[in-house]
């Protein structure tokens, strides 16, 4: 599935093909970008979240699993074998004897231990600790009231017990770096966070805060021949114009691209070929508060998706850089469903069903953005004009991205316009509808449908993965006709990759976030 | 002098808590939170000890209270997001903003002052209309698409220079953004010697001079030059501080590891220790400047003297 929407989706695809016909060369220098900022977060990457850290976590850190782009499921990467009793709930994995740290020590079942433990230290709110709260008795040490995560048993130094606390596949909760194995004895030390230690293919050599972090090869990492680069620089360039001229300069390999330059890069010949693209697990939407009167009724949610034109925005305003979203599930999602069209832009429609939910001459509400170019003022300034065509008024407020996300959280709005992750677990994704997820968590509109209860609830009960699609693919079409947004886009990730790059994968979690040590680069790349 | 010095200084400590009084009133009163820029739980307890352990379940006088107390000792405290010590973070990125501000200082006085004065000598002549020319379009451009025509010339098309990145912090790494940090001071330069030469040169003292029969050269350099200089000292000192503050968005482009891009990202994030600590450096280097400036007066002309 995810391999079939990647060629629809890849322009770059042919790069990546010619790669794999090609023998991978040794040595070199990977140059990539973090575009997210001005600065990493930190470099303890249980403490940070975002996107752009886990851009050098891939290099240096390693997790229980790893983002496999080419299936688009999360794969064992520290354990070899995983064993599931227990009704689904407990796991027993076999650890891999030959992964050692940037200290020359071998992984054991003690660090795995050591590491999900630390995440969850209560009194540090490290990130990853929803993630490893699925773990029985993680919530305990997190509160205080245990010292140990009782689900977690080693079992000898190369295999540990895992007791789930719901029928998950784990893959999609220990993939991120945000649950990395640190190594006990070092990761406990002040000077940690100054040096990092990890098991990833690359060790780390030097951070020039605001600019960049250098790595190096790690000779002992665990995958024969791997990784194929000498080293990686990881530079931070959180101004797009200035991204451009140093990829036409030749000096960076990688390049995040936004709207505008999606659109001169495939204008120009000399560029066009650079473009990779894939799908992204984020919904953008328009959420409405169902305590806002207008809003509880679902004529007038479908009122609002039939009144924008919403292909017409992602043309002209986004330049194409989006998917049209149908439902809530994006189109990398295992559950998508190609079958499902979306809400067509129909404002007599729209003015007939506000018609019958009582609002003839329509209604006025506010409206929550942030600045964002993709997914926020922009787009709330295309759409008024619609939505006065069919008689809804809408009011700007205008906030920082940071307060927009407190906003969605507390429900101090009457509608909003965001981001969202839908993936890459579908199950998790339309979990955030159930009326069980508190508003806090991500169920944001505080949706509430018994019988989309009761349709996931099967669905994560279910033992057949055929069965348990079904089931969300219902459930996402039951979203669909609910619309307790406005569907407006899936994500399309744009990089230009430089030609001399290879083994690029489509990663629909986050295009930046590379296995880097599948990377390599010939002999025409200037950083040799 | 040394008492001048000593007042200085402790004309100095109000201004200090006047800004660190009104950051630390600003970030408690803006929206936003490192709290929830920092994790999206579901569980409100976890945001609960996160708050505790940050500090910011106290009430406001008692986190300034106790961020005073930590001032005292020289402690700027520990960054939310990083959680390191501030001062480990600022001394960091301390010296590329300084050598960016100075660098950039430096293209400004020595292109910048040379322009203003010979366009002073010749006023209404073609050097004098080209100068102010340069000198009105450096304060109008903006620095961030001047830095991208620099790069796009330098880099992209001649091929001379690195388009961005710190590298070893070299020559060839600081040229591109201490120029672009640097022309809009030289334009001011420029237009502010223009104004005083020509002031000084209608001066009384000066006609006197020449009317004693004093070679054009030495009235320009005993007389009209040291004078110009003392406005221009007061020129350079404002604009320092001006440069920490400008220095934000020429770091940014040019992935430069100051102080600016610490502090952009900082206030995004809320991460209020960072912020603070990184505004009251600033604020602190404009102030030793200006300090600096203040005793160069009495050095340049000898008449200032202080009691």
């Amino acid at each position: 599935m995810f391999r079939m929407i990647a060629i629809v989706a890849g322009v770059g695809l042919a790069l990546a093909g010619s790669a794999e016909a090609q023998t991978p060369r040794k040595g070199g220098t990977i140059r990539m970008t973090a575009p997210y900022g001005s600065s990493f977060t930190s470099l303890d990457i249980h403490t940070t979240q975002r996107a752009q850290d886990e851009i050098y976590a891939k290099a240096l850190h390693r997790s229980l699993y790893i983002w496999n782009s080419a299936e688009g499921k999360p794969v064992l990467e520290l354990a070899k074998e995983d064993v599931v009793s227990g009704g689904g709930l407990v796991h027993t994995f076999k650890l891999r004897d030959d992964a050692y740290f940037h200290n020359g020590r071998k992984m054991t079942a003690d660090d795995v231990i050591w590491s999900y433990n630390r995440i969850m230290d209560g009194t540090k709110a490290f990130p990853g600790a929803r993630f490893v709260r699925v773990i029985e008795g993680a919530a305990a040490v997190e509160k205080g009231q245990a010292k140990e995560i009782s689900g977690l048993k080693k079992i000898d130094d190369f295999t540990i017990e895992m007791k789930l606390t719901e029928k998950v596949d784990p893959g999609f909760y220990f993939f991120t770096a945000l649950t990395s194995i640190y190594p006990a004895d070092e990761g406990a030390k002040d000077s940690f966070i100054q040096h990092p230690i990890g098991l990833g293919p690359f060790k780390f050599v030097e951070h020039v805060p605001g600019s960049r972090i250098v790595l190096e090869r790690w000779d002992r990492f665990y995958k024969p021949g791997k990784p194929y680069a000498d080293k990686i620089v990881v530079s931070i360039m959180g101004e797009a114009a200035a991204r451009d001229v140093a990829f036409r300069n030749k000096e960076i390999d990688t390049s995040v691209l936004g709207p505008a330059q999606y659109v001169a890069y495939q204008s120009d010949a000399a560029l066009k070929g650079t473009i990779v693209e894939v799908a992204e697990v984020f919904t953008r939407y328009m959420g409405m508060n169902p305590s806002f009167k207008p809003f509880a009724d679902k004529r007038v949610r479908q009122a609002i998706n039939y009144a924008i034109d919403t292909d017409l925005i992602i043309n002209k305003l986004v330049k194409g850089k989006a998917y049209r979203a149908t439902s809530w599930l994006p189109l990398t999602s295992p559950a998508y469903d190609k079958a499902m069209k979306p809400y067509p832009y129909d404002p007599a429609k729209a003015k007939q069903l506000l018609a019958e939910a009582g609002y003839p001459s329509g209604f006025e509400f506010e409206w929550t953005t942030s600045q964002n170019e993709s997914w926020g003022l922009p787009i709330v300034s295309a759409v008024i004009p619609m939505l006065d065509k069919v008689g809804i008024k809408a009011k700007v407020k205008q906030v920082e991205t940071a307060v927009l996300a407190e906003v969605v959280r507390s429900g101090d709005y009457q509608a909003f316009i965001y981001s969202q992750a839908s993936g890459p677990d579908p199950l998790a994704a339309l979990k955030c509808f159930h009326s069980a997820t508190p508003q806090p968590a991500c169920n944001y509109m505080t949706y509430k449908n018994a019988d989309f209860d009761k349709i996931v609830d099967a669905a994560g009960q279910a033992d057949d993965p055929a069965k348990r699609i079904e089931l969300l693919q219902k459930a996402n079409a039951l979203l669909y006709e609910e619309a307790p947004v406005w569907f407006f886009n899936y994500n399309k990730a744009v990089m230009a990759v430089q030609p001399w790059l290879k083994g690029v994968q489509l990663n629909a979690t986050e295009l930046t976030h590379q296995n880097v040590e599948d990377l390599w680069v010939d002999e025409t790349s200037p950083a040799k | 002098m040394l008492s001048f010095l000593f007042r200085r200084l402790l004309q100095t400590v109000p201004t200090v808590l006047a800004v660190v009084l009104l950051v630390f009133v600003l970030f408690s009163v803006v929206p936003g939170s490192i709290v929830s820029s920092m994790s999206d739980d579901s569980d409100p307890q976890v945001e609960e000890r996160m708050k505790k352990q940050l500090g910011l379940d106290d009430p406001v006088y008692v986190r300034f209270g106790k961020y005073i107390a930590k001032l005292s000792t020289g402690d700027l405290g520990t960054s939310f997001r990083t959680r390191e010590p501030v001062t480990t973070m600022i001394a960091k990125r301390a010296w590329p903003t300084l050598q960016l501000v100075f660098a950039a200082m430096a293209f400004a006085v020595v292109i910048g002052v040379p322009l203003g004065f010979i366009a002073a000598l010749k006023p209404g002549g073609i050097v004098d209309t080209l100068a102010m020319m340069v000198a009105v379009s450096g304060l109008s451009i903006a620095k961030f698409w001047l830095g991208l025509v620099l790069m796009y010339l330098f880099a992209l098309k001649l091929g001379w220079l690195p388009s961005f990145g710190y590298g070893d912090g070299g020559l060839k790494y600081l040229l591109l953004p201490a120029v672009t940090l640097g022309v809009s001071p030289m334009a001011l330069f420029a237009r502010t010697t223009r104004a005083a030469v020509l002031e000084i040169m209608t001066a009384d003292f000066v006609r006197t001079a020449r009317s004693k029969g004093m070679s054009e050269t030495r009235v320009v350099k005993w007389h009209v030059m040291r004078n110009a200089l003392v406005i221009i000292l007061t020129t350079v000192g404002l604009q320092f501080g001006a440069l920490m503050g400008q220095a934000v968005v020429v770091e940014k482009l040019f992935s430069w590891p100051g102080i600016g891009s610490l502090l952009v990202d900082s206030v995004l994030q809320r991460d209020i220790p960072a912020v603070q600590g990184s505004i009251l450096v600033v604020v602190l280097a404009f102030l030793a400047i200006n300090l600096l400036i203040d005793v160069l007066y009495g050095v340049i002309d000898p008449r200032i003297r202080y009691a």
